[in-house]
């Protein structure tokens, strides 16, 4: 990761092309597009919390689907119980949720490092899978809860507008500033988060662990810290994708969607902190487009991941970076 | 009476299935210090390759054989084989890096062989339930008991004592636990690490198989098989501590006389249950009860 | 090197002892060590150095006996509460952060003595005080101009110098050196430790360093402690255990000139 004093100039040239394009999306494509890249950036924002745990604190996880699916539930729950529609209720709900279930489980995981705590990660994630099912009174198991579009910044912004009801109008063009709006927020928070002096400690824990002890880190506490902060990231993410989906089911509970996570961060580069949001987005267009081509889409990720592994362990971002003479100064080895 | 003596053979079969699989999984940490998160699809592989063998010379056949027996190795071989493979292929080259690249390579491979089964063997379950029909039962007390499962229990005793034998009685074994326990020394003295480590690993691969191929008349091969296997394995070597022979028993006995428990009293968590005893050893014990660091 | 009738021992171990296995790799050890002074810890691989500076550092657990600190018994301490204390540690292997820069590895030193590591909302580049007092421990240590190249670049004598650089950055009083000029050219050996005797001089921390190469251990530490089998084998000025006979016939073929 490069240091930085604030974000570089290289870095600024082309976010603001980038983020104005993003901005006029809804206007120059159809609206399936910007629904697509809705989901995009939602997965995105979980990458990004998965990598703080990855990429920065060397903790590689396999069980994110919890949190995730955390999230959603818990939206689907306040839906449910609570009878509530507004987007930002969703939002506290699966920020707490995830919260609560991060705090848990990395009580248990962060004691442990690499094998032990990617399968530890893996087994706390099934068995919240087997209790969505278990409990399929409260989830609804297989079949899933609905979740209606919600109202964003406190009711103001609702989906029946001039014009009656229009859901995709809705999603692709108020949700989908919504979301951007936190995906942009989300981004600057983790940057400053890894830039700060608590993210050189879980560097620092990353790269020696015994060497951090002995400069005063407490290693337990701080990975502990990363994984609830890279839990929320991702019940966010959650919480986001369930108006998209219009539903949530078990599915984002099981490893197979904590394995799409860990590879499309590890596809876009997982030692850089753009590689995760490039990989997530450039994933979700891989998937939809690719997914009606074969069955065997698992057998695809697994060979790319291979593939990835023994020729290109620095994702696509990380490798552009070293191929790039003027990006490799910026980039540390 | 005969009920708990029904009970205490289900654990055992339970836990002969479990010692196969968790004990090839701590083999090959032992040895090579890695864990392949594929480990639960060679056991898959393992049923399936049984269950397509045996159901290719079975055919339609209402009645199976007691002979086809002689061809439930199969799939221990078969998974022995595609381990010898994998090793020097994907995991040899990754021995000098940062240990998360072992874990994405197998994590991979997990992903390719669940849909390679899928691919080759399809969508559905295979059976062979003729095969467990055809050693019929014995009474026990009051109650019938099938006669397979009591073969299970003993192929899991017999390859808990071979593996004993191999590891502590024989020259291959004295050379396995010197590179286990001190790989540069080993190799300074002469012995052909890499072979070690492939032979070792292909070990470890056909105990997974085996375990699948001795399930699958019971069970049948089902995909998704591979993924709940790793994680039980896990929950054994938890408990048993990794790299260790003695622990992987002692967890698999634990494990399945807990989940017998549990299934009788509380079906509804039976796995939380698991996972709850392992989590209390994780939190009292780290390293398992015979665990190494 | 004065001992004042009531110096504190800024340092004390008493019966200290420490197994692995059948063997007393630390062996009912008392260890006393003045504040302010420079000391030298020698003896053969395997004589107990490294693992009673493991001991006292906090690496490994005791098997018997006390650890004073200033009077306070830090036997079971943690780590951290050791650093707290004001005990820090370099490594005979050198134990950087590799991945970042060498400024960094000075700088997060700071920052968590400061306490300052809980930040997770400011920059930490934004910390004009850290970021001034790591360029000016780099700038003692002669490592200025490398400053923002990546632990992992630098050459093996930068390295050891930086490893010192990140403990000596906790403003320790007691500090443990293991080996700072082990796998360094013998030309480059004075270099380092006229930098450590200087810093630690004039910051006046108590040193304790271990060390094979004689030269240096004579040259720069007026007290020797020499270890053999986990005991203390003698204890004395340089002119004292050169004269020392036990110490000779113990660490004959021991004398480095790497």
């Amino acid at each position: 990761m490069s240091p930085l004093a604030g974000p570089p100039r290289r870095v600024i040239a082309w976010a603001i092309p980038l983020v104005i394009a993003l901005a006029v999306l809804p206007f120059a494509a159809p609206p399936y597009q910007t629904v697509l890249l809705s989901y995009g950036l939602v997965f995105a924002i979980a990458a990004l919390g998965f990598n703080l745990l990855l990429g920065y604190t060397g903790l590689l996880s396999f069980g994110h689907s919890a949190y995730f699916g955390v999230g959603a539930y818990a939206v689907a729950f306040v839906v449910k119980y609570l009878k509530l529609e507004s987007m930002e209720a969703f939002l506290l709900a699966g920020v707490l949720a995830s919260a609560f279930v991060a705090a848990l489980f990395g009580v248990l995981c962060v004691r442990y490092t690499k094998i032990f705590f990617g399968i530890l990660t893996l087994a706390l994630s099934q068995v919240l899978w087997s209790l969505a099912f278990k409990f399929f009174w409260v989830t609804g198991g297989t079949d899933g809860l609905r979740v209606p579009t919600p109202t964003l910044l406190g009711g103001t912004v609702k989906m029946t507008a001039a014009g009656g009801q229009d859901k995709l109008g809705f999603l692709s063009h108020r949700y989908y500033y919504y979301v951007l709006a936190v995906f942009v927020i989300c981004v600057a928070v983790m940057w400053v988060i890894v830039h700060s002096p608590f993210g050189k400690a879980l560097q620092a824990i990353r790269d020696n662990e015994t060497r951090a002890e002995f400069v005063g880190v407490q290693v337990w506490h701080y990975r502990w810290v990363a994984f609830l902060i890279s839990g929320i990231y991702t019940g966010l993410a959650g919480a986001l994708w369930v108006p998209l989906n219009g539903l949530t089911t078990p599915d984002i509970l099981y490893w197979q969607f904590s394995g799409k996570i860990v590879f499309f961060t590890v596809l876009g580069g997982f030692q850089t902190f753009f590689g995760p949001i490039i990989g997530a987005v450039i994933y979700n267009y891989l998937e939809t487009y690719a997914v009606g081509h074969t069955v065997y889409w698992q057998m695809v990720l697994g060979v790319v991941l291979v593939v990835l592994v023994l020729a290109l362990p620095a994702g696509i971002v990380g490798t552009a970076m070293r191929l790039m003479p003027r990006w490799r100064r910026a980039a540390a080895p | 009476m005969d009920t708990l003596l029904i009970h205490i053979l289900n654990s055992l079969l339970y836990a002969s299935v479990m010692f196969l699989i968790a004990g090839g999984l701590s083999l090959i940490y032992g040895v090579m210090r890695i864990v392949n998160l594929a480990h639960g699809n060679l056991y898959a592989f393992g049923a399936y390759v049984t269950a397509w063998a045996i159901g290719a010379v079975l055919g339609d056949a209402p009645r199976a054989s007691v002979a086809l027996y002689a061809l439930l190795p199969v799939g221990a071989l078969a998974a022995g084989a595609l381990g010898a493979v994998l090793e020097p292929t994907l995991l040899r080259p990754l021995y000098k890096r940062a240990e998360e690249y072992q874990l994405l390579i197998t994590f991979g491979l997990l992903l390719i062989l669940e849909d390679l089964m899928r691919l080759i063997w399809g969508p559905y379950p295979l059976s062979i339930s003729a095969l467990y029909e055809a050693l019929g039962s014995l009474h026990i007390g009051e109650s019938i008991y099938p006669t397979y499962n009591l073969v299970v229990i003993v192929v899991g005793a017999a390859a808990a004592a071979g593996i004993w034998a191999f590891v502590y009685r024989t020259q291959f074994g004295v050379v396995l636990r010197a590179t286990s326990q001190n790989m540069r020394m080993a190799s300074a003295l002469g012995v052909n690490v890499n072979r070690v480590y492939v032979q070792a690993f292909s070990i470890g691969c056909f105990m997974a198989g085996l375990a699948g191929a001795v399930v699958v008349p019971q069970q049948g091969a089902v995909l998704g098989m591979g993924v709940d296997a790793l994680i039980l394995a896990f929950v054994v070597v938890v408990i048993g501590g990794l790299g260790s022979l003695e622990g992987a028993l002692v967890g698999a006995v634990l494990v399945g006389a807990v989940r017998e428990l549990g299934i009788t009293f509380f079906p509804e968590i039976e796995l939380a249950v698991l996972y709850l005893m392992a989590a209390v050893v994780l939190l009292i014990r780290p390293a398992g009860l015979f665990g190494r660091a | 090197m004065e001992e004042g009738r009531r110096a504190v021992n800024i340092l004390q171990t008493e019966r200290l002892t420490k197994y692995f296995g059948d063997t007393h790799a630390v062996d009912h050890v008392d260890f006393t060590v003045t504040e302010g002074e420079v000391l030298a810890l020698i003896g053969s691989n395997g004589a107990g150095k490294t693992t009673l500076v493991n001991l006292v550092s906090g690496l490994i657990p005791a098997d018997s006996g006390k650890i004073l600190f200033q009077g306070t018994d830090i036997t079971s301490a943690s780590i951290h509460k050791k650093i707290e204390l004001g005990i820090a540690r370099s490594f005979q292997l050198v134990n950087l952060f590799d991945r970042l820069t060498a400024l960094d590895n000075v700088a997060l030193a700071i920052f968590s003595r400061d306490g300052k590591t809980r930040k997770l909302l400011s920059l930490a580049e934004s910390d004009p005080a850290v970021r001034d007092e790591a360029q000016g421990i780099m700038q003692s240590f002669g490592l200025a101009s490398k400053a923002a190249m990546v632990a992992g670049g630098l050459s093996q004598g930068e390295r050891k110098l930086l490893d010192v650089a990140v403990a000596y950055a906790l403003r320790p009083r007691l500090l443990f050196l293991d080996e700072p000029t082990s796998g360094v050219s013998t030309r480059e050996k004075a270099p380092i430790m006229d930098i450590i005797t200087s810093i630690v001089r004039s910051g006046r921390i108590t040193a304790v360093i271990i060390e094979h190469d004689m030269d240096v251990v004579f040259t720069y530490c007026p007290r020797i402690v020499a270890m053999h089998q986990g005991a203390i084998l003698a204890d004395g000025t340089p002119d004292e255990i050169r004269r020392n006979e036990q110490v000779t016939a113990n660490l004959l073929g021991t004398q480095s000139h790497a």
